[in-house]
């Protein structure tokens, strides 16, 4: 009896430790709103990845399995897409240009897949594929997460590149966080580096490794569904969904384990804690946290001088509280939240256009293109 | 002959376990626990309220029980547009989640019977499947 006690006591503990106070800096709502916004597609559900050929052509991804391509205020499917698993949080999802994309038509996709042969559920997979008006060809399959599974939940992705002829795309733990996201030979809470054709590059840092999956670029990530690049630094920089609480900015870098499942600020959905370590000297720390968590999608920085104080600032979206989050960041440090498009509704992906505006996409909306006023 | 009796009623337990039309309701509903946990919990939340204004309630819900048919429909097809609950309106978006008939018959179960919610039949795969999307216009 006394023992129990003891444990129900410890147990309250650890839930209060759980119950993290609120990661400042908090939220804010600004008082004097200098912006408005235009609809530039509408009729998308879930507009889940975007990426604009020019000013006035963009690609959007609709999660159920449809690539558009938009051009004044329309949108055509594009015909030829690989077959799509659509399951819980999984289906068609990012969709980023070849950084030669004016020459050679490539563009590179992450969805769900099944492939043929494949036992029942499925995992990301990253194709490449090139685009001739309307249509897809050369459609090709570069990365498949293994194994499949039919769980619902956390398949990442989004995609970028950087300077050196390299892709990178996220895997989230497909639900199996105990098994999946420290064990570098399985796929799975992992951010990949792959060379642009798909091959893996010689200098990937678990190449030597043994049994370790030689795509890997950084591990311990529970579900990735932000990324950009730094437009000052080159840095790739990630944001992914935490349990309730402690949803994370990273900025990857390869070889570094950031620590899911081992550590995080957050605690079970149900309120019971996952681990009482929040650090350990083996594993990065996030560039920042939330708690309260906000359901971080899309990320970009804003780099054009479009919008009055918001150069250098970086957005993501929150699809729990229906905004989208714009952070001041000064020497390294998150010093100001605010909230931009307050109410707006779920939003699933922001980024910077050719043209130097954030476009915003919203589920049951589309995509919303932010106006400074004049 | 007993070792003929013995494989007959293995057989045949084999058989009823494998062929067997439909789960029992107890069965079904166990499975649909797993299924809402994995794929609706995020937004309906393990206490079936969801978030006023936002996810609407699956708990004391008039708009689930009121069709079952459209609200087969709803998880089959995916749900848009405006829809009232409990006297609240609500515009998101439910995405199809790609379950099949038996998961969508199990998780039915499992709204229907869970937080207070009672609902004396059973939803079969078969019902499921005989559901159209005409059921969502209703």
């Amino acid at each position: 009896m006394k023992k129990n006690t003891s444990f129900l006591i410890a147990l309250f503990f650890i839930v209060q430790l759980g119950c993290a106070q609120d990661n400042p800096p908090y939220i804010e709502t600004s008082q004097q709103i200098n912006y408005s916004y235009e609809v530039v597609v509408d009729g998308i559900d879930i507009p889940w990845g975007m990426a604009f050929i020019n000013n006035n052509e963009l690609l959007v991804t609709e999660k159920s399995g449809i690539l558009y391509l938009v051009k004044e205020g329309q949108k055509k499917e594009i015909s030829g897409l690989p077959s799509v698993y659509v399951r819980g949080q999984g289906g068609l999802l990012d969709v980023a240009l070849h950084p030669n994309f004016s020459e050679n038509n490539i563009l590179y996709m992450t969805l769900g897949t099944n492939t043929e042969g494949d036992e029942e559920g499925g995992n990301t997979s990253l194709y490449s594929a090139t685009l001739n008006g309307f249509e897809l060809s050369n459609v090709t399959l570069l990365y498949k997460a293994t194994p499949n599974s039919k769980k619902g939940q956390h398949w990442g992705s989004r995609i970028v590149f950087d300077q050196e002829g390299h892709v990178y795309f996220g895997v989230g733990d497909r639900g199996n966080r105990d098994v999946n996201p420290q064990d570098l030979s399985r796929d799975g809470g992992k951010i990949y580096r792959l060379n642009l054709d798909g091959s893996i590059p010689e200098d990937n840092p678990f190449v030597d490794e043994t049994g370790a999956k030689k795509a890997v670029f950084s591990f311990g990530h529970r579900n990735p569904q932000g990324m950009t690049v730094h437009p000052d630094t080159g840095a790739i920089w990630e944001n992914e969904h935490g349990p309730q609480g402690g949803d994370e900015i990273n900025i990857i870098k390869g070889g570094v384990n950031y620590g899911w499942p081992k550590i995080t600020y957050g605690i079970n959905y149900s309120g019971t804690p996952i681990t009482d370590k929040t650090s350990d000297p083996d594993m990065a720390q996030p560039f920042y946290y939330w708690v309260p968590s906000i359901g971080p999608s899309g990320m970009a920085f804003s780099s054009s001088g479009i919008y009055k104080d918001w150069k250098g600032n970086l957005f993501v979206g929150s699809l729990k509280f229906e905004y989208l989050e714009r952070l001041v960041i000064e020497n390294n440090k998150v010093i100001k939240r605010e909230k931009v498009l307050d109410k707006i509704g779920r939003v699933r992906n922001v980024v910077e256009g050719p043209d130097g505006f954030l476009y915003v996409g919203v589920e049951g909306k589309g995509i919303l293109k932010i106006v400074p006023n004049p | 002959m007993k070792i003929i009796l013995l494989f007959y009623v293995l057989g045949l337990c084999t058989l009823t376990t494998f062929l067997s039309p439909q789960k029992s309701r107890e069965e079904s509903i166990k499975a649909g626990r797993e299924i809402y946990h994995d794929f609706c919990v995020q937004c309906h939340l393990a206490n079936g309220e969801g978030v006023s204004g936002v996810f609407p309630p699956l708990k004391a819900s008039d708009y689930l029980i009121e069709d079952i048919d459209r609200s087969i429909a709803g998880i089959k097809y995916g749900l848009k547009g405006t829809i009232v609950v409990n006297e609240e309106i609500y515009e998101g978006v439910m995405a199809n989640q790609g379950l099949d008939n038996e998961e969508i018959a199990d998780v039915m179960n499992y709204i229907l019977n869970e937080w207070g919610n009672h609902f004396d039949g059973q939803i079969t795969s078969q019902r499921v499947a005989d559901t159209s999307d005409l059921n969502l216009n209703k």
